[in-house]
């Protein structure tokens, strides 16, 4: 497998999505290219970085307006 | 109840509400993957027999998330309350249609993203479109060939990081961004992705792989500079 080759399945590789033959192929040439090793250490990372991310509290406003309009769904549909 | 809770409330007051049990909650957002499994079941099956402070509940568990979501996928702040206040109320009126098959988060998901989507196909009928086929092979191969030095972690805060990475992904063109999202954010599986956005897996998949690269391209300038770029 070439650089191109690598580019193409990092995405599977990092989800653990390939086939153990082509993963194979993949990890041989992770083993003497630095480039790819690199590319896909910092994509994983960058997954990882996403993933941690939280999400900004609801504004109060934005809030508020749910609850409302919840509430009024609630009193208008009595179960 | 949400009928006793809210009555009588004027919104500024509704503002400083939560549920008792929240003050003390060691972490109000969960990866939807991990905690929010166990007890889940329990509140949708309470919530669809009647109980509305356990859907009020679960609502509180996932606001945050779900404007988030919404916001990622319309990048537009009024579009995104709108589509989050539509698919809890669609979520509140259907909640019998739900059967456990998926997880209650991940259903809800699909709600929002697309009560998200149609308003952005409403804002950009002639330049959103989930269907045209990915770039070539040209957009593909990395160009930032830099180590990151000194580590994200290293130089900036969780609270800074949180917001590059927001304003990286806002970056993304919307058929790269929608997908990230689903997929690494709110963690739906390929097939759940191509099921909400009514494409094929190949599709997803294709898309996952530009996104994710796209995003390490952006990271990776940004912390070779260590500076907003």
């Amino acid at each position: 497998m070439n650089c191109k080759g690598v580019i193409h399945e990092i995405s599977n590789y990092i989800d653990g999505d390939l086939d153990p033959v082509v993963k194979q192929e993949l990890e041989r040439h992770l083993e003497h290219c630095e480039d790819c090793t690199m590319i896909v250490d910092h994509t994983r990372k960058s997954i990882e970085i996403l993933c941690d991310s939280r999400p900004v509290a609801l504004p109060t406003d934005v809030r508020a307006r749910l609850h409302a309009a919840l509430r009024r769904k609630v009193d208008s549909d009595p179960s | 109840m949400f009928g006793a809770i809210f009555i009588g409330k004027s919104a500024r007051e509704l503002v400083f509400w939560r549920p008792l049990h929240f003050v003390s909650a060691p972490n109000r957002h969960p990866l939807p993957s991990s905690v929010v499994r166990e007890d889940e079941p329990l509140l949708v099956a309470s919530a669809r027999a009647g109980d509305t402070a356990a859907f009020e509940e679960l609502v509180a568990r996932y606001e945050d998330k779900i404007f988030r979501l919404t916001s990622n996928i319309t990048g537009n702040r009024e579009d995104a309350e709108d589509a989050m206040q539509d698919a809890f109320l669609k979520a509140y009126s259907h909640l019998n249609d739900f059967h456990g098959e998926s997880r209650f988060y991940t259903w809800l998901v699909r709600i929002a993203a697309n009560e998200a989507l149609m308003r952005l196909r409403r804002r950009r009928p002639n330049h959103f479109s989930l269907d045209q086929p990915a770039e070539g092979d040209s957009d593909l191969m990395p160009r930032e060939l830099e180590e990151w030095s000194p580590n994200p972690e290293q130089l900036y805060a969780k609270s800074e990081i949180d917001k590059i990475i927001s304003a990286l992904v806002e970056q993304l063109e919307d058929e790269y961004r929608i997908v990230l999202v689903l997929r690494d954010v709110e963690e739906l599986s390929t097939q759940e992705t191509a099921e909400a956005l009514n494409i094929s897996i190949s599709a997803v998949k294709s898309r996952l792989l530009r996104a994710r690269l796209k995003l390490r391209e952006k990271l990776s300038r940004h912390f070779r500079q260590g500076a907003p770029n």
